[in-house]
């Protein structure tokens, strides 16, 4: 009648998956790949025509969405299974200037980030959401996605998004149209962009680029790129020959922040703004990724299946002796 | 080991159409009926989820909240089988029944709830898996359990059948079934609350903690004590038979010992993550708070005296109190403190979300099917002990 001795081995076996823990390797937050593909927003060129919101949906083939009672043009508030990017406009008080935060508007373009290391790709049980190892462009793949929307949810950018008027509703998400690439067409947002404030191209010479803008004084004349930046592609593609687009125009009165180039570990969408982020939409948010943290957990508790194991064979040795071999026949 | 003898399973017997099982046949014909225009037009015919909360209560009631009311089967089996409390072995039946429905049915809802459920099978598919993946772990883990406990229970169809050879070859690996389902839920259990910890600062900060798989555990453990409190009494009374108090007022007991470990786990998290002072804040979020923590402290009110517990009546509240503070934490962590972060202020959307009627009515008739089911079961097959056994 050992049983005081029994229940302190039990609370052993049971104690073994939380203590085993602490030696275990915590994962780090990743980082863009070295051949990144992404865009750099520039909200201080942008003029809010949304050419890039319609040639978005042509290029995704996704219906228009209305918000007005009249019906008549594609009117989405915001993205959706079926818009995938969208420029939001900023207000305060008598919106008299652009780019100013007080008494002034701003506009901002919503789309995926590509973050370095995405939640939705942690997320996903069964990796219907992907990131490219080369472009690193986070696809989505709807012939395994099982519907469970946890990418939804996990999305800090508030980014993939479920059809749910749809009895076989898919996540919808920019994909920095990959689809097109292998016809030589880019991003369509950065295609359409009349004034280069999408601009498609390598994050890193995105980064340089932000960086140039930065240090110029505000108010000088500079050259502003237009549509892409450089010839930079995946393997195997080569974009379409186009004339050199550049112009002449002043610097934006910049914050000083590159939005993107840290957050969550960086992403490969960067993003400048003259009005501070967190006033058009762009959260605040660490340089480490919550999918590090996720995956630092599951990994010290499951990593090789080592504890699990190691508690199995706890559970079944104390049980062993436990279980009467006529369990369940007691007479 | 302990030489106790216990009364043996039989069947409580009794007419199986009776107002309980016909007011749950009707139920669960609505949630049919519910279920399969959402199979037809899809998730938003009938329910309020959107891309703000993309999960809605057949996520976080029926499968968080109704798995972990499902852990009755695991915590009374570690403590017959793990710390080698025999005494308990009458509550490991009808506490496994409890169990096998309500994760069985929360393997259903999950189901219900997927939106390209025709592709479930990849979660299965190797090259499709993605073990970073906390929802993998959990669906992979539930999965299992739920073949486990219908082998832990098997026995009871092979005595109703007279299947004694199998019966007896069952009983040999009896003891590796009954570690496996041990380890599953502690594992899937703890990853459900994990499942929050990538969704970020989306998650208010008096939930979302790297601890938050020891306060799953911990809870999963206490709901499923309470929930053997809960179901001993109202099958007494349902079935006119006497309470098991010898047993239900140590196991309360035993109960009282991990809420206290739980209270004292959550409280040293919010010190030490620095986050205690936004429980005073004049928010939403706070008052729930205080409401989850209440439903954890006043136990220790209701039944903290050994002559407490032996009143049944505050054995059956203190029960329904905790499976209302676990339900709490789940729905808090999920739903109210959920906010997707990004956007109100420049695109004028504000998501909300409050369950809509016909969302409500799925979930009552998935408890339904789960009432039903026990009636039939505990009335026709061998799990409650024999009733002269303490008269």
């Amino acid at each position: 009648m050992a049983t005081r001795r029994d229940f302190l081995k039990g609370a052993l076996a049971a104690g073994t998956l939380f203590g085993a823990g602490q030696t275990a390797q915590a994962r780090e937050t990743h980082h863009v790949p070295e051949g990144a593909l992404g865009l750099l927003y520039d909200a201080t060129l942008c003029v809010g025509c949304k050419a890039c919101v319609a040639a978005c949906k042509a290029a995704n083939g996704n219906p228009p969405e209305f918000s007005t009672v009249d019906h008549l043009w594609d009117t989405p508030l915001d993205t959706s299974g079926y818009t995938f990017n969208i420029i939001k406009m900023y207000r305060n008080g008598t919106m008299e200037t652009k780019d100013s935060e007080i008494n002034g508007y701003a506009f901002m373009k919503t789309s995926c980030m590509h973050c370095a290391d995405p939640s939705c790709v942690s997320a996903c049980p069964v990796s219907a959401m992907t990131k490219d190892p080369v472009t690193g462009i986070v696809k989505y793949d709807p012939n395994k996605c099982i519907g469970c929307r946890y990418c939804v949810a996990a999305c800090p950018f508030g980014i993939p998004k479920y059809q749910y008027d749809s009895p076989t509703g898919r996540i919808g998400k920019c994909e920095l149209c990959r689809h097109r690439h292998k016809d030589g067409h880019y991003s369509a947002c950065a295609e359409v962009c009349p004034t280069g404030a999408t601009l498609f191209g390598k994050t890193s010479d995105l980064l340089a680029e932000a960086k140039r803008r930065l240090s110029l004084k505000p108010g000088s004349i500079t050259t502003f790129p237009r549509g892409r930046l450089g010839e930079a592609a995946a393997p195997g593609v080569t974009w379409l020959p186009e004339p050199d687009q550049s112009y002449e125009g002043p610097v934006g009165h910049y914050q000083q922040h590159i939005y993107g180039e840290k957050e969550y570990g960086g992403t490969q969408v960067l993003k400048l703004s003259a009005v501070p982020f967190e006033k058009v939409g762009m959260p605040k948010l660490p340089p480490y990724s919550s999918a590090a943290t996720s995956e630092t957990i599951q990994h010290t508790l499951y990593g090789g299946l080592v504890m699990p194991i190691a508690v199995l064979a706890g559970l079944t040795f104390v049980a062993k002796r436990n279980v009467k071999p006529d369990e369940g026949d007691e007479q | 080991m302990s030489a106790q003898h216990h009364a043996k399973p039989t069947p409580v017997g009794g007419p199986l159409l009776n107002a309980v099982t016909l007011t749950a046949g009707v139920l669960i014909l609505i949630m049919a009926a519910i279920l399969a225009v959402r199979f037809f037009y899809g998730l938003g015919s009938v329910t309020n989820l959107n891309d703000g909360y993309p999960w809605g209560i057949w996520i976080v009631v029926d499968v968080m909240i109704g798995s972990a009311f499902a852990c009755g089967g695991f915590s009374v089996a570690m403590l017959v089988y793990i710390f080698n409390k025999q005494e308990y072995h009458p509550l490991v039946r009808p506490a496994l029944l409890a169990s096998l429905f309500g994760y069985t049915l929360a393997g259903v809802a999950v189901i219900i709830d997927l939106g390209r459920w025709w592709n479930v099978w990849n979660m299965y598919w190797p090259w499709s898996a993605n073990p970073n993946s906390v929802m993998f772990e959990v669906a992979i883990c539930i999965t299992l359990y739920i073949i486990v406990m219908w082998i832990e229970f098997a026995p009871t169809f092979f005595e109703k059948f007279s299947m004694n050879e199998a019966k007896r070859r069952l009983s040999k690996i009896m003891f590796l079934v009954i570690a496996l389902g041990t380890l599953l839920p502690m594992m899937h259990q703890s990853s459900l609350g994990t499942l929050w910890v990538v969704l970020g600062q989306q998650v208010h900060p008096l939930w979302q903690t790297p601890l938050v798989p020891l306060l799953f555990l911990l809870t999963a453990i206490i709901m499923g004590y309470a929930v053997v409190l809960f179901e001993s009494c109202v099958a007494s009374s349902a079935y006119r038979r006497s309470i098991e108090m010898h047993l239900l007022t140590p196991l309360a007991k035993v109960m009282l010992g991990v809420v206290a470990a739980y209270l004292v786990a959550r409280l040293a998290d919010l010190l030490w993550r620095g986050v205690i002072g936004l429980a005073f804040a004049p928010s939403l979020e706070a008052l729930m708070f205080w409401l989850e923590t209440a439903c954890f402290v006043a136990p220790f009110l209701l039944i903290g005296t050994e002559s407490q517990r032996r009143n049944p009546a505050r054995l059956f509240v203190a029960g329904i109190v905790i499976m209302l503070g676990g339900s709490l934490l789940r729905l808090n962590g999920f739903l109210i403190g959920y906010e997707t972060v990004i956007g109100a202020e420049t695109s004028g959307v504000n998501f909300r979300y409050f369950p809509s009627l016909t969302e409500i009515l799925v979930t009552v008739g998935m408890f339904s099917l789960e009432v039903l089911g026990y009636v039939i079961i505990t009335r026709r097959f061998p799990v409650l002990p024999r009733e002269e056994a303490h008269a």
